[in-house]
């Protein structure tokens, strides 16, 4: 009988709210490989950006969860055959206190970091510290995050536990985040930022290489914690950055497959030119693109300008045309569409800007701005220069807009600079981006926070309502009342208008059908350790 | 020759001062911060002080005379920094990408001479006739069409019709020839090409030219070999002109392949070049500068002193 490696431990919504006490699981009863596995071989895949440092912890692109994602472990991890349920990675078993308010995690014993030596509680304390409170020089994207932890005991070197300040429903999933690997005490000490530049994990693969420009390989790691595992002998990530490159790649057969998504163009040519030998997975994406305002500028602090031109927007005509273009399709408010926690269509239409009736909608729209004063009005839209979905979203937006009498010049930079112009609060309408790794509300609704509690809220928005909804949504445990403040936070962030998503992404990845293992998700940061994966050559 | 091969070596001091000079400023000039680039990128929560402290770590604090300062004096001891967004030594990021393109500009100047050299010669020998306008619509079809797309067609002509492409990641010559040729002689023709066309089209028009001159008239008065007389009179002569194409495009070809390097994924100095002005990295970008800077320079040079070599009547030393 196949016993699946990823013995599943089950969704915790569910379990918290049953008051679970935690679950106990040891690993290495489920370390049995699948049958008809050929173990060795190197794998080339493609990552269509370059890592801009090694630091996940200090990241929030794929493009360094793909490059760093095999060097390292998490405490927990997801397990996507049954997502969003997760699973222990370093974590040998795990104990959660009835309220909420402890977290024990037993370690796997005899874990090794690739430099030979041992990892202990204390490794996992050292890595949560920086990133809650990150020393002088180190950026810790994560720190939000952990906000809630009060303190981290090691009361053995192989017992880790989290004590928290305050309740948070969405802790466990957060241990599972593939952002936060765990890092070496001894590496920190000696220089917190030292992960930016220097790989030592205890992952699945050993660092080799990063040829700038080029790529990123890895060899198996003998001393893997987990016997048996990888089956590869070792892995070349190659930076393609144009996407015609990276297609004929695939298509040449010199990388198997792109984990993080093409667009539904280049799905048909390579399955025109492939035929069967090319497997192509599709799955919705927990990723959308927003229109976003910048609060301190003048006139989107006026609201009735924010609606208006939230109101113009013909997203469900919209998703028709794009999803045929671009990786954009779905449309849906701040949790993803189809997941638990989402607005159902029949409520997303009574809010602001995904009214159907997108005629009645923009003869408001031109109302409202008449009423503000802005007729004529004209601005800039700041926006990233990646043709896929940014360039299509863009022009689309131009466009709505130009429908009610609004003049936009489209502007597109660099990722850096965008980013960091956005974050500068230097744009006047900017197309930004939520990206996340798992449904949960506590990260969906973080963006829309007070610009001091969520620096990635780049509209600037100051809004106690929404912070204090927020938090009362994280301390319940219960789904229904916690589904209801989610409603009532996302009509507020609506009416509002201090950003929208405009559409949710589709994910479609292409793999060759000798790639084995690899499991598709609905999230392109998960799944990239690569330990399950083979190749059927 | 050598004194003046000399004197043409210490006036690139100040040319390359003058570079160095424009380089630095009008990137202090350009909007953008590295700093700002590098940590609020990423969308993490970072304080001004943690920005202040970079930029300090950075140098870029100190007044601007002091930073140019210390970069020229470290030039002076050849050291050319570290990048800001890598922190690895200017010397290291370069020479990855230049290996790569300096072979695909050497390749691409070959294929471009070996070709344009007979194509130039046979187009101006055999004017008017179908050699020369085949030789002319091909050259015409090198000046239009633009490298990458035929790079891109290259690619495609190659996976359709032999389902096989070269390998994607540069292996150097010296550690194994073949699939260090197999990766690089496909955009090396595809910029050849273009080249060729150049260099073709100008030895055309230089040799129609040299054919109607005195000393080649004298030549044949003479009763020299009519091929004696295009290969040692003409041709020579109309060599020259095409030099100065041959060396200016041999430099281009160095940085200014950004888009092939792309269709071919080449790890080139034209995608390092993109990427350091996208980021804003300063030292990088004027390393970069001063290098294709000093390859103008040499090239230049280059040509003048092979002028002497093509023209007798040319002499530095007089």
């Amino acid at each position: 009988m196949k016993i699946s490696r990823r013995t599943a431990l089950q969704g915790t919504a569910g379990a918290l709210a049953l008051g679970m006490s935690g679950f106990d699981w040891d690993f290495t009863k489920a370390n049995a490989q699948a049958p008809n596995v050929k173990r060795g071989g190197v794998l080339n895949f493609a990552i269509s950006a370059e890592a801009p440092h090694y630091d996940p912890a200090g990241s929030d692109t794929y493009a360094t969860l793909h490059f760093a994602a095999p060097f390292y472990s998490t405490l927990l991890r997801f397990n996507l055959s049954k997502f969003p349920a997760v699973e222990n990675d370093l974590a040998t078993s795990y104990t959660v206190a009835p309220d909420l308010m402890t977290y024990t995690f037993k370690l796997t014993p005899n874990v090794k970091f690739h430099d030979g030596t041992a990892l202990t509680s204390a490794d996992v304390k050292a890595t949560y510290d920086r990133m809650r409170n990150p020393p002088a020089g180190v950026v810790s994207t994560r720190q939000a995050t952990f906000a809630d932890i009060g303190s981290i005991e090691t009361p053995d070197p192989l017992t880790v536990v989290f004590k928290m300040k305050a309740v948070n429903a969405s802790m466990l999933e957060h241990f599972a985040s593939p952002w936060n690997v765990i890092y070496s005490a001894k590496d920190l000490a000696e220089n917190a930022a030292g992960p930016r530049t220097k790989i030592n994990g205890t992952g699945p693969f050993i660092f080799v290489e990063h040829v700038k420009g080029s790529h990123v390989a890895g060899k198996k790691n003998d001393a893997y914690f987990k016997k048996g595992f990888p089956y590869l002998d070792g892995f070349k990530g190659i930076f393609t950055l144009q996407a015609a490159a990276m297609l004929n790649a695939v298509q040449g057969g010199q990388v198997l497959g792109e984990f993080r998504g093409i667009s539904p163009a280049e799905r048909d040519r390579l399955v025109q030119t492939m035929g069967d030998k090319i497997r192509i997975e599709e799955s919705s994406w927990t990723l959308n693109l927003l229109v976003c305002f910048n609060v301190d500028k003048k006139p989107f602090d006026d609201v009735r300008v924010r609606r208006a031109l939230l109101m113009a927007i013909d997203r469900w005509g919209g998703s028709v045309g794009l999803s045929k273009i671009s990786t954009l399709r779905s449309v849906g408010g701040v949790i993803r569409p189809g997941s638990p926690f989402a607005t159902p269509e029949a409520e997303l239409v009574k809010l602001p800007g995904f009214s159907k009736d997108i005629k009645k909608s923009r003869e408001e729209a031109k109302k409202l701005l008449k009423e503000a004063g802005h007729e004529n009005l004209k601005f800039t839209l700041w926006n990233r220069n990646l043709a896929m979905p940014y360039t299509p979203a863009g022009i689309f937006l131009v466009d709505q807009w130009r429908q009610i009498g609004v003049e936009v010049e489209h502007k597109q930079s660099d990722t850096g600079a965008y980013l960091a112009t956005m974050n500068a609060g230097n744009h006047d309408v900017a197309i930004d981006f939520s990206n996340l790794f798992m449904d949960d509300s506590s990260l969906g609704l973080a963006k829309y926070l007070s610009i001091g509690r969520s620096p990635e809220n780049r509209s600037r928005s100051k809004d106690e309502m929404l912070d204090k909804l927020y938090d009362d949504h994280l301390r319940e445990r219960d789904p229904e009342k916690r589904k209801t403040m989610i409603r009532a936070f996302e009509k507020r962030v609506f009416e509002q208008g201090y950003q929208q998503p405009l559409l949710w992404w589709h994910r479609i990845v292409p793999t060759h059908k000798t790639l084995m293992g690899w499991k598709m998700s609905p999230s392109h940061n998960l799944g990239q350790q690569l330990e399950d994966v083979w190749m059927n050559v | 020759m050598l004194r003046y091969s000399i004197n043409r070596i210490l006036l690139m001091i100040p040319t390359l001062l003058g570079v160095a000079v424009l380089v630095f400023f009008l990137l202090r000039i350009v909007p953008g911060d590295i700093v700002e680039i590098k940590l609020r990128g990423d969308g993490g929560t970072v304080t001004q002080e943690t920005i202040e402290l970079e930029r300090k770590r950075l140098g870029l604090d100190r007044p601007l005379i002091n930073q140019f300062g210390t970069w020229m004096i470290d030039m002076a001891k050849l050291d050319f920094g570290n990048s800001m967004w890598t922190e690895r030594p200017v010397v290291t990021e370069i020479a990855g990408r230049l290996e790569l393109s300096l072979q695909v500009a050497i390749m691409a100047t070959i294929i471009a001479v070996l070709l344009a050299i007979p194509m130039g010669t046979a187009a101006a020998l055999f004017r008017g006739t179908w050699i020369d306008y085949t030789v002319r619509l091909v050259t015409i079809g090198g000046l239009s069409i633009p490298s990458f797309w035929f790079g891109m067609i290259i690619m495609l002509t190659l996976l359709s019709l032999f389902n096989w492409l070269p390998p994607i990641t540069f292996t150097p010559i010296y550690v194994d020839p073949v699939a260090n040729l197999t990766q690089l002689i496909w955009p090396a023709l595809a910029v050849g090409y273009r080249y060729c066309a150049v260099v073709a089209r100008m030895i055309r028009s230089s040799l129609l030219e040299v054919m109607n001159e005195d000393y080649i008239r004298t030549a044949r008065a003479k009763g020299v070999y009519e091929k004696l007389v295009v290969s040692r009179h003409a041709l020579r002569n109309a060599l020259l002109p095409a030099i100065t194409v041959i060396g200016l495009e041999f430099t281009f070809l160095i940085g200014g392949l950004v888009v092939t390097e792309q269709v071919f994924n080449l790890n080139g100095i034209g995608q390092l070049f993109v990427q350091s002005v996208s980021r804003n990295d300063f030292t990088l970008i004027q390393g970069m500068v001063m290098l294709i800077a000093a390859f103008y320079v040499f090239v230049n040079l280059a040509i003048d002193l092979l002028y002497a070599v093509f023209d007798p009547r040319i002499r530095y030393n007089s």
